[in-house]
């Protein structure tokens, strides 16, 4: 018996994981959109509570923004993997001739293109909503575009190793935030140099150099808690 | 094993001779290779278990091309276990799994595209259409894609007139329907091992899925497949399994 089929490439599973996450989100636009009303509303609650006074809200401006960031990717990473187990996908696309890893890297660029490039498109006007200049913005801006691919990576790896459990939420979250503490400290830092005048390059290289290390050790370990949460 | 590099070749060529000439290393186990038969799955002193709960321990199973073979046996007896055992999807508590002359553990990731495993879950998703929901399963699965090869195979389960509604929409049977026009596409594949495939068809999807477990049968397919109601295929005659006499407590 032969076998005609062609086999399915790396690229070709990356590519429909990643266009059917897509379509998904795009069907259920009211709910993809959740994460960016979060990080919204989470960042307007700073002024009330801490005061409207302009020099401090700009001071903490950067840290708000990364911390509200943060949290509003772990929301949204809760669900990643959960419906799919649920309904025997995920077991489906485990069983897929390819290694899990183009399966893991697609289901995070999903994530990230999800709920982080709506928070870095946002971000500039958050910025501005609260004093911040115009390096300071580009600064915050960059960070985060270095930054958010490890949330959603951290993420990723979070609700993998969590899938299936009880309370799997907040186990989670507290899995990962201790996990993005450098993330939060280099992102957050790097605004903080600019505006105190210095080269914010050292911080940059260090976010680049984590994005680094974590896409290159994330996928693989997400890929095993994958097999061991559907085993 | 000299016969592994063929194998994984990117052409994915599943020569038959290689197959037999791999089950003729293991003369021993088998009184029959003489006439050199092709045993698609093989498992020796195979043991499964789920947690800490041993299921089965000393199946020694041997399914030839061409036949389907029912698994049966009470509930939790884990007929399911077995079957996510044999697809890659758990490992076993002892012994060793063949597919087609191969173990796991020697062409890796290539097992997986040696078989169909369609358990009893659909995995198709609410939101996409029926043809889109396939189509993604295919695609994973490196199985034919294209709009024709799709709305024929939902034609072949007579759901071709449901194809590009939501999957939310359609009734229980007909997303069963829907999952099982995979095996339409996969007929180049050696194994299938369906978790209940009957389950929720009514009487002309139980014909339709006869049909196509026949066709693919006759093709030199091997199927192992699980269900709770007797099967009303005729051709091939299916050849029982039951777990009873392997089970453990």
């Amino acid at each position: 018996m032969t076998q005609s089929a062609a086999r399915a490439s790396f690229a070709a599973v990356f590519g429909s994981v990643l266009v059917r996450d897509l379509t998904l989100a795009w069907r259920r636009r009211t709910d993809a959109l959740l994460p960016l009303a979060f990080f919204v509303v989470a960042i307007s609650l700073f002024p009330l509570g801490v005061g409207p006074e302009p020099g401090m809200l700009r001071d903490i401006a950067p840290g708000v923004v990364w911390v509200c960031a943060l949290l509003a990717s772990m929301l949204s990473v809760g669900s990643l993997f959960a419906a799919d187990l649920a309904d025997g996908s995920l077991e489906q696309m485990l069983l897929a001739p390819q290694s899990a890893i183009a399966l893991t890297l697609a289901k995070c660029a999903a994530h990230w293109i999800l709920s982080g490039v709506p928070l870095i498109a946002t971000a500039p006007l958050i910025g501005l909503l609260f004093g911040m200049s115009g390096p300071a913005l580009l600064a915050l801006v960059a960070g985060l575009l270095l930054g958010t691919p490890i949330l959603s990576l951290l993420g990723a790896l979070g609700a993998a190793l969590t899938l299936g459990l009880r309370s799997s939420g907040m186990l989670l979250i507290l899995i990962v935030l201790p996990l993005a503490i450098p993330t939060l400290i280099f992102g957050a830092g790097a605004v903080g140099t600019i505006d105190a005048g210095m080269s914010a390059s050292g911080h940059f290289s260090l976010l680049g150099a984590l994005l680094i290390s974590t896409a290159m050790g994330a996928p693989w370990a997400i890929a095993a808690a994958l097999r061991i949460s559907t085993e | 094993m000299s016969s592994l590099a063929p194998l994984v070749q990117p052409t994915g060529t599943l020569p038959t001779e290689l197959a037999a000439a791999a089950v003729h290393g293991l003369r021993g186990l088998s009184a029959k290779t003489d006439t050199a038969p092709t045993w698609v799955l093989q498992t020796r002193a195979l043991a499964g278990q789920r947690g800490e709960h041993a299921l089965f321990a000393g199946l020694d199973l041997q399914l030839q091309a061409g036949s389907l073979t029912w698994l049966r046996g009470r509930n939790g007896r884990g007929k399911t276990s077995l079957l996510r055992l044999l697809a890659g999807l758990s490992t076993a508590a002892a012994g060793d799994i063949q597919l087609c002359g191969h173990s796991q553990r020697e062409i890796g990731p290539a097992w997986r595209s040696q078989l169909l495993y369609l358990g009893h879950q659909n995995a198709l998703k609410d939101d996409l259409s029926a043809t889109e929901a396939l189509a993604f399963l295919a695609r994973l699965h490196g199985l034919p894609a294209s709009p024709q090869a799709l709305a024929e195979a939902l034609n072949r389960l007579g759901v071709a007139h449901r194809q590009h509604a939501p999957v939310r929409t359609l009734s229980q049977g007909q997303r069963r329907r829907v999952a099982l026009a995979r095996l339409a596409l996969a007929v180049d594949v050696p194994l299938w091992l369906l978790d209940e495939p009957f389950d929720a068809l009514d009487q002309d999807g139980i014909t339709a899925l006869n049909a196509l477990l026949s066709d693919y049968c006759a093709q030199g397919g091997c199927v192992l497949l699980t269900s709770h109601q007797p099967l009303s295929l005729q051709q091939p005659e299916p050849q029982m399994l039951d777990l009873e006499p392997y089970a453990c407590s």
